[in-house]
């Protein structure tokens, strides 16, 4: 019994570690958006359209580092096209996300249809379990370089937001749009960089997808992934370094199905599949309050007005 | 893709068996038929190259056009909705289809039960066992493959490519066709191996990429060497278990290309053989059979060609698994229990028996629950 506790501890380890890093791409990118004030539901589609476009570049210049590159501009170019449309008046965010998602989708599946056949070059994974013998917990040490970057991205931007001009600057466009204006900011280009930084993020995300875990190109890959990261961002109120630990929790409560139906625990797997939605529920009733629930949420969000 | 409700092989046997068993509609043949050359529009609900579900219908789509006289419409992504009417209405009026073949279980009904009944002339086939004699209309169809034949091969060739004696399965749904195709995976490789087990994982759905990987890598973990599936794209699950240095089997179309390392061999439809079954009826001025379904032994399913992970063993004994299907020899050969005891399978059932549509099982030797 102590060994098939220990196979779905270990699985759990390896399946957040693998399927955490394009939930926290995202959940980084929207972070930073909605921190001056902007929700971008697009998100889901750039995640598609980086892994795609990731792949293909991996595919025609050999190198899956230009690939995560060139993802990241490509979703940095969906983000700034977010951006500037929210920028005219009267326009909704939520309303141009939902169009910039089914739009992201859209040319991804168009572009990529060439591109679910051939291999392309994936992304190495640094090997971090060479001190032990067992081959499932080698396995589950493999990580990929990207969730390395993803963590550092995570406290750099928790300090910066907090530390330097350029982060008060972001804030206070997220809390008062008045009071930047005061300032002599301009609202709508913060926004728009912020949207397009964000776009590059998820896009970094989507490279992952495709060019580490699950390693490849089609159609269904993201399975809805960049809509629970944006619902993510809420659950890790905001703050960039809970965005790292809420998509490795995600990543290893996902991993439970799958691990317990391969120890003979086989009874009810629907429900322990639902096991990342069901913890994010408990935990947010848990921690939420009835006097300071908003406390951490940018003022100027739709949702918050 | 699911657990066909009416009694397909009754309604088989009513007629006659296979491709013999033509059920000749009443009256003649349609304007269609009159222009001689014959358009043929097909509708998938992905993408052709998908490795899995549609690619399998795709090649061999590819293959009918090679046959004279044939032309043929495509159009991939259609949703199982709305949409596929509004494709198929099209193939008829603009490019003057006289063959619809809809090759997704939800467009059947209402979509192509109420085209049928638009356009009497013109023929409508569909890839799941859901004609009804007495209610659908007679220039409507349905043909299907009985894949847990193949299966039972890969499970040949799995039992004798193992190590660890431990083989595993992704699954989506716990329905009947996919129950099938587990418990002939077991069967086959208890043919040759009597110590092993299939140890199952259902992820839930047709398509999880994601999960699909995690369950391929929670299988490799708990010891199985030889990992199969039965989800809509087997790709991530063969390449996988591929990085994971485990063997692999295919499902749906050939993936061997993916896992030149471990594939052993595949579970694969083999479509054409309908397919220019039905062009070659409509070249002769036949109505193609409303309803066909098989197996080997009418040449409707096939394994893919060995990969580097067959052992020699493997490769003799699933060739003679494949020899014995063609002549009909059973699958489940009774009494069989099941995972919990219970005898599930009272006597030996020939391999298009009704009896086995109603899996609702896993046999013993399989370590999963269908709950």
């Amino acid at each position: 019994m102590n060994d098939a506790v220990l196979t779905v501890l270990i699985a759990m380890l390896g399946g957040a570690i693998r399927v955490s890093t394009p939930f926290m791409f995202v959940a980084l990118g929207e972070c930073l958006t909605e921190k001056s004030g902007r929700v971008n539901l697009g998100l889901e589609g750039t995640l598609v359209l980086g892994a795609m476009v990731a792949y293909a570049a991996s595919y025609h210049t050999g190198s899956p580092w230009l690939g995560v590159l060139a993802a990241g501009v490509a979703g940095a170019a969906l983000g700034a096209m977010h951006g500037a449309i929210c920028g005219l008046p009267k326009v909704n965010d939520v309303a141009v996300g939902i169009a910039m998602m089914l739009f992201g989708v859209g040319i991804a599946f168009f572009f990529g249809k060439p591109y679910i056949q051939p291999t392309a070059p994936r992304l190495d994974s640094i090997s971090l379990g060479f001190w032990s013998d067992s081959p499932s917990l080698k396995s589950a040490l493999e990580v990929n370089p990207l969730f390395f970057v993803g963590v550092v991205i995570a406290v750099a931007l928790a300090w910066a937001l907090r530390n330097t001009r350029w982060g008060l600057v972001v804030r206070t466009v997220g809390d008062s749009a008045p009071a930047a204006r005061a300032m002599g900011l301009s609202v709508n280009l913060v926004r728009f960089l912020t949207t397009s930084v964000g776009g590059f993020l998820a896009g970094a995300g989507g490279a992952f997808l495709s060019l580490s875990y699950p390693g490849s190109w089609n159609q269904g890959l993201s399975s809805g992934q960049g809509l629970m990261a944006v619902a993510l961002v809420i659950f890790a109120r905001w703050s960039p370094v809970r965005c790292v630990y809420a998509a490795l929790l995600f990543g290893a409560a996902g991993a439970l199905g799958p691990s317990l139906q391969s120890i003979g625990i086989t009874q009810g797997y629907y429900f322990f599949n639902a096991a990342p939605y069901i913890l994010t529920l408990v935990i947010m009733i848990a921690t939420s309050s009835a006097t300071h629930s908003a406390r951490d949420m940018p003022g100027e969000l739709t949702m918050a007005k | 893709m699911s657990e066909p409700h009416i009694s397909r092989r009754a309604l088989i046997r009513t007629t006659a068996l296979g491709l013999a068993g033509a059920a000749f509609t009443a009256g003649g043949l349609g304007r269609a038929f009159a222009a001689g050359d014959l358009t043929v529009g097909v509708v998938y609900v992905g993408a052709r190259d998908d490795f899995g579900w549609n690619q399998a219908h795709a090649v061999a789509i590819k293959a009918l056009k090679d046959v004279p006289g044939v032309k043929v419409v495509e159009e991939e992504n259609v949703p199982e909705t709305d949409a596929v009417s509004k494709s198929m209405e099209s193939m008829v009026n603009l490019d003057g289809a006289g063959l619809i073949l809809a090759t997704s279980f939800g467009y059947y009904t209402p979509f192509v039960v109420d085209l049928a009944r638009k356009y009497p002339d013109v023929e409508f086939r569909h890839a799941a066992p859901l004609w009804n004699k007495d209610k659908d209309p007679k220039n409507a169809g349905s043909y299907f493959g009985y894949l847990n034949q193949a299966h039972y091969v890969n499970g040949v060739a799995a039992g004798l490519s193992t190590k660890s004696n431990k083989l595993g399965f992704v699954a989506a749904k716990p329905i009947a066709s996919v129950l099938s195709n587990i418990n002939s995976f077991l069967l086959g490789a208890r043919s040759v191996n009597p110590k092993a087990t299939v140890q199952v994982i259902f992820t839930g759905d047709w398509s999880l990429p994601v999960r699909e990987a995690e369950a391929a890598n929670a299988l490799v973990d708990a010891g199985a060497d030889v990992i199969t599936c039965h989800v809509d794209g087997p790709k991530v699950v063969i390449e996988t278990a591929e990085k994971r240095g485990a063997k692999s089997c295919g499902h749906n179309a050939s993936q061997a290309p993916l896992a030149p390392k471990g594939f052993v061999t595949g579970a694969e439809y083999k479509w054409e053989t309908i397919y220019k079954g039905y062009a070659a009826d409509i070249a002769a001025g036949k109505t193609p059979p409303n309803f066909i379904a098989g197996g080997y032994e009418v040449d409707f399913v096939r394994n893919t060609p060995f990969g580097a992970g067959a052992t020699p063993e493997a490769r003799k004994a699933a060739l003679a698994a494949i020899e014995g299907l063609k002549a009909g020899k059973p699958i489940y050969v009774g009494p069989l229990r099941d995972n919990k005891g219970k005898v599930a399978i009272d006597k030996t059932y020939g391999n298009l028996d009704p009896f086995l549509d109603r899996m609702d099982y896993l046999l013993e030797g399989v370590v999963g629950s269908t709950t």
